[in-house]
């Protein structure tokens, strides 16, 4: 019955083609949204993994979050280096990271902080970063940078290879610190979240960036050279002027190397997690300056939230595309239904019952939907390929070849079983079809 | 044995006003022919559905084989047509997207018996068939079945009505769409093959030309007597 069915859909092979593709499409496009809604989530929740809490100048929590952890969008004013050493100093703070944002080498974030952020930081369910070449910040030099897997993939940096970063967060920038280089000493293992885009510097370093400048000039675009690869522009720079050399204490500077007058924001790990929501309301009230202190995890459930509505909208779109394949399948089997009268009439007359033509069509329906649903993964696996790149520098989401997951398989089982009841409608009409027209084959 | 054995067999479609069969007696031996011959729309159609068990018929009317057709239900009667009887229809008799062979070998898929009947590969019996019925070389069995010409598209029917050799064989109107030539040859392989496999023919045509070809003739019209 079943080499039958591919025979009988082989020879309308146009119109099952195109049934199979509208199914395909929509079985890409449910599997798809959500597999990229999943790796959102996952490479999110995998970037904040070990952070009890975020401090930052007042703000938005989703927005602070966004700006630290994932490099996305801006970051506010700055906050006073005394903050940092008040929360350093706070006895339920285990450890603290300075983090200082607002440059971009060649499109990826810069982030300025110090050696323990490599130590503390923790991605993917605790693990701690590893290195793929080279060394963290080294001992001698304020120049050195560490670069994520990604930004080492793409521009083909290794150990050694001297750098150079830009102010601003745009991918194409006039304002380049070429005065400022950086000399890599390590490139991060891959981790599958925002740290792969990223570049570290020192404190020191990125603070040097802002240290070298002459006046603004009135027009960037007058000395800017528009081109991405000949950078001229020694002086076009008109942020961070706000730097004071700042030594006054000699034992800070032992611990830190180097103190900026200003952070963007830091990073707490706690000694005992339970106090984290004492010290997030400590830290809110503080009246010296005003600092938000963003718990990771609530923040991110903040913006599922928010993305919550857009993402039941995109599977509703999807579900309906499915919906709209199913009645293509419908239609075309239909369709065919009249015009196959005289098949079902022979098949009758060799001895074929009406129950058997209706499997016949369920069949049909279950060949139509199988192949949609396997064109679909193929279609679904074809555009993650060709996606990934992109979504990875763009977003830093990895779609990656993962065997499918419970919910998928659900979702595939749903899709055929809708097929078969789908295919109930013709299979119906044809078994009342052939009971009434017998043997008498009717053009 | 009797092919085929009819007893004061009345019809009624369910929406007409009169009976449209209404026959008194007839019957069919073994490899025996019969050339059923009368006006179209005199109901011959419905006797051949009648024979098939397509419509359902009183207890003790029709006996094929015999076996009472009026006490098959639903599947039972469409298995016992796939055993035991081969049809032949005007034109389009074939599955028009299977090869010549494929349509021959429908019936073996279809019903155990005509498969036991058809020897040990069927696949051979139904070439030999076609080989004798004029259709001979991979070239011509392998063509699917709207690239045949009317005359061959009949004669893979008749092959395939023959395979397993079933009790009866019902060929309504089979020759109309052949030229003069074609049709006689096609009746004469028809018979002679029927004859050789044992299988009771039923031909029914308005064409009285080819009542030669048969052992016995009969009208419908005398037949059909109980009608109104």
């Amino acid at each position: 019955m079943l080499g039958f069915s591919i025979r009988s859909l082989w020879n309308r092979r146009f119109v099952a083609g195109l049934t199979v593709l509208a199914i395909a499409l929509s079985v890409a496009l449910i599997l798809g949204v959500e597999r990229l809604r999943d790796s959102a989530r996952d490479s999110f929740a995998n970037s904040a993994v070990g952070i009890d809490l975020i401090v930052a100048p007042r703000g938005n929590s989703v927005q602070i979050l966004m700006s630290t952890v994932f490099g996305v969008g801006g970051t506010g004013t700055g906050m006073a280096w005394e903050s940092f050493e008040w929360l350093e100093d706070r006895p339920e703070v285990a450890w603290a990271v300075p983090i200082q944002m607002g440059d971009n080498h060649r499109g990826y974030p810069v982030i300025g902080t110090d050696a323990a952020y490599f130590e503390h930081f923790r991605h993917s369910n605790g693990k701690p970063l590893a290195l793929a070449a080279g060394a963290f910040f080294t001992e001698a030099g304020a120049d050195s940078a560490v670069v994520g897997a990604e930004v080492a993939a793409r521009f083909g940096y290794a150990p050694g290879a001297v750098i150079i970063n830009a102010h601003g967060s745009g991918e194409v920038s006039f304002d380049l610190h070429d005065d400022a280089p950086f000399t890599i000493s390590g490139v991060l293992a891959p981790t599958g979240t925002a740290v792969d885009r990223m570049v570290f510097v020192t404190l020191e370093g990125f603070d040097a960036l802002h240290t070298k400048e002459a006046s603004p000039s009135a027009d960037p675009l007058d000395s800017a050279a528009m081109s991405a690869g000949g950078h001229e522009e020694p002086d076009g720079h008109q942020g961070h002027d706000n730097h004071e050399d700042h030594s006054d204490n000699e034992g800070e500077e032992a611990r830190h190397g180097h103190e900026p007058d200003r952070i963007n924001a830091v990073y707490l790990g706690l000694s005992d997690r339970t106090n984290v929501l004492g010290l997030q309301r400590a830290i809110n009230d503080r009246t010296s300056e005003p600092l938000s202190a963003v718990l990771p995890a609530v923040a991110l459930a903040e913006l599922w939230e928010i993305t919550g509505t857009a993402e039941t909208v995109m599977r509703l779109m999807a579900w309906a595309v499915a919906f709209t394949g199913m009645i293509g399948m419908v239609v075309m089997l239909s369709a065919t239904l009249e015009t196959r009268r005289r098949e079902f009439a022979i098949l009758r007359s060799v001895g074929a019952s009406p129950p058997h033509i209706f499997g016949l069509i369920v069949t049909e329906a279950a060949v139509l939907t199988a192949a949609g649903l396997a064109l679909g993964l193929f279609l679904l696996a074809l555009a993650t390929l060709v996606a990934d790149p992109f979504l990875s520098a763009r977003f830093g989401l990895r779609l990656g070849f993962n065997f499918f997951g419970v919910r998928e398989l659900a979702t595939i089982a749903a899709i055929f079983c809708a097929g078969l009841v789908a295919s109930l409608i013709p299979a119906i009409r044809v078994y009342r079809m052939t009971l009434a027209d017998g043997l008498s084959v009717r053009i | 044995m009797t092919a085929l054995q009819i007893e004061n067999l009345a019809y009624r479609w369910p929406s007409a006003q009169h009976d449209t069969l209404g026959i008194g007696s007839l019957s069919l031996d073994a490899g025996e022919s019969l050339f059923l011959h009368g006006p179209s729309g005199c109901g011959k159609s419905t006797l051949l559905s009648a024979i098939a068990g397509v419509v359902a018929v009183p207890r003790d009317a029709v006996r094929v084989a015999e076996q009472d057709i009026g006490t098959l239900r639903g599947g039972a009667r469409d298995r016992f047509r796939a055993d035991h009887i081969g049809m032949i229809f005007q034109v389009f008799n074939l599955i028009p997207w299977l090869s010549a062979l494929e349509n021959v070998l429908l019936p073996c898929t279809y019903s155990l018996r005509r498969r036991d009947r058809a020897g040990d590969k069927p696949a051979e019996t139904a070439n030999r068939l076609l080989d004798e019925l004029g259709l001979s070389g991979p070239a011509l069995t392998s063509k699917s079945a709207n690239e045949l010409s009317v005359g061959q598209q009949q004669r893979v029917a008749a092959a395939r009505a023959l395979i397993g050799r079933p009790d009866l064989i019902l060929a309504d109107e089979p020759t109309s769409a052949l030229d003069e030539m074609s049709k006689s040859a096609f009746v004469d392989l028809l018979a002679r093959e029927c004859a050789a496999a044992g299988t009771a023919l039923l031909f029914v045509s308005h064409d009285r030309s080819l009542e030669r070809h048969f052992d016995r003739t009969v009208d419908f019209r005398d037949l059909n007597r109980g009608a109104l």
